[in-house]
């Protein structure tokens, strides 16, 4: 009977999309918002990558709040499962450990990958304002790192104090960046508070590469944080 | 859900179906296996990975609305010169909002799978029907 229910549901739903599907014809303009943005990016901005410059500009404080958000959710994730590994963390540590040695395979290739994974992390960071990337994209390269590390070598501790130290002072930078546009420049968090420099080199584009760089760190650690508390 | 896949194919057949038409049935058909996914498994990790399906099923929808006929992606280089960018990139909207939508899917993501592991814990079991506490 569940079953049934179940199946209507989703023909429903079905039915739905294919009335979307069927109702829309691809789109030949552009909104207003985005043609100013498309035009006003690179110029005003100085950033090539006009999604970046959107992200980190003119939402720059929806991105602050993405921030908190991640945060809060690396703190919530810490409480939910802090409480276990309190209870019996000694045992199942040992446990864990014993049981799933890597292979010889993922140790040898982590190794060889590691560095150029958080190398790659650091450039796609770096280069958010002038090709696709970003900070939560580079982040996210971080991390992935990090749990390749944990998977290699499972004894690995990470230092959960200096990395919540970083997170902080990369946030704590983040928002007096935010401040100084107010006081330099026109708005929180507005990018003119650097200088431009040559359109599309590497440090152009006033505080946006900053930030980049600053969302990246604090992504990073965070989501790092996130995965070490399912470790235990 | 085959009738939507089928005229899918069948428009696909045919010379120069949209881009953004085959990436919204995509999407469309990723929330819909989400959601029996959802519907149908008892295993509460099975049910977090339909919630995952319908949040990058919603993502591609996204990112297939901004698309504009005959775009290149919004970002100025050999392809896309200054003067053109206005006229010549897809909407760059949808795709900074994605990038919002995806870090948010992580983080509803990772509180899921914490409170699962709660849940074993208070019960040994992952199985959602021995949770009836909260049912009604």
């Amino acid at each position: 009977m569940k079953r049934v229910f179940a199946i209507i549901a989703v023909l429903m739903f079905a039915a739905i999309f294919f009335s979307v599907v069927g109702g829309y014809s691809e789109r030949q303009t552009r909104s207003p918002l985005a043609e100013y943005y498309l035009t006003q990016v690179p110029r005003e901005l100085g950033a090539p990558n006009v999604v970046t410059g959107i992200l980190i500009t003119y939402r720059g404080f929806d991105t602050l709040g993405e921030v908190a958000v991640l945060f809060m959710v690396a703190a919530s994730v810490g409480v939910l499962l802090a409480s276990k590994s309190g209870e019996n963390a000694q045992v199942t540590n040992v446990t864990s450990i014993d049981e799933s040695e890597p292979s010889e395979l993922v140790r040898t290739g982590a190794e060889v990958i590691l560095p150029l994974i958080f190398l790659f992390g650091a450039y796609v960071i770096m280069n958010g304002h002038l090709s696709a990337g970003g900070g939560f994209q580079g982040g996210a390269v971080v991390a992935s790192g990090v749990m390749l590390l944990m998977l290699a070598s499972p004894a690995t501790q990470l230092h959960h104090g200096f990395l919540s130290v970083t997170e902080s002072l990369a946030g704590v930078l983040y928002v007096s960046i935010g401040i100084l546009g107010i006081v330099f420049a026109d708005g929180f968090l507005d990018s003119h508070i650097l200088p431009l420099g040559t359109f599309g080199t590497l440090l152009s584009a006033g505080a946006i590469p900053l930030i980049s760089a600053l969302l990246g760190i604090k992504v990073g650690a965070e989501l790092s944080v996130v995965i070490d508390r399912f470790r235990h | 859900m085959s009738s939507s896949i089928g005229s899918g194919t069948d428009m696909a057949g045919e010379v120069g179906l949209p881009v953004s038409q085959i990436l919204l049935v995509t999407g469309f058909c990723l929330i819909l296996i989400g959601l029996a996914g959802i519907f149908v498994h008892r295993n509460i990790l099975r049910i977090i990975i339909g919630f995952s399906l319908i949040d990058t099923g919603i993502h591609v929808v996204m990112v297939a609305t901004g698309y504009v006929t005959g775009g290149t992606a919004p970002i100025i280089d050999a392809a896309l010169d200054k003067a053109n960018a206005a006229t010549n990139a897809v909407d760059p909207i949808p795709s900074a909002l994605v990038v919002t939508a995806i870090v948010i899917g992580f983080s509803v993501t990772a509180i899921m799978l914490s409170f699962a592991i709660r849940l074993y814990d208070a019960r040994k079991t992952l199985d959602i029907d021995a949770f009836t506490e909260s049912k009604w």
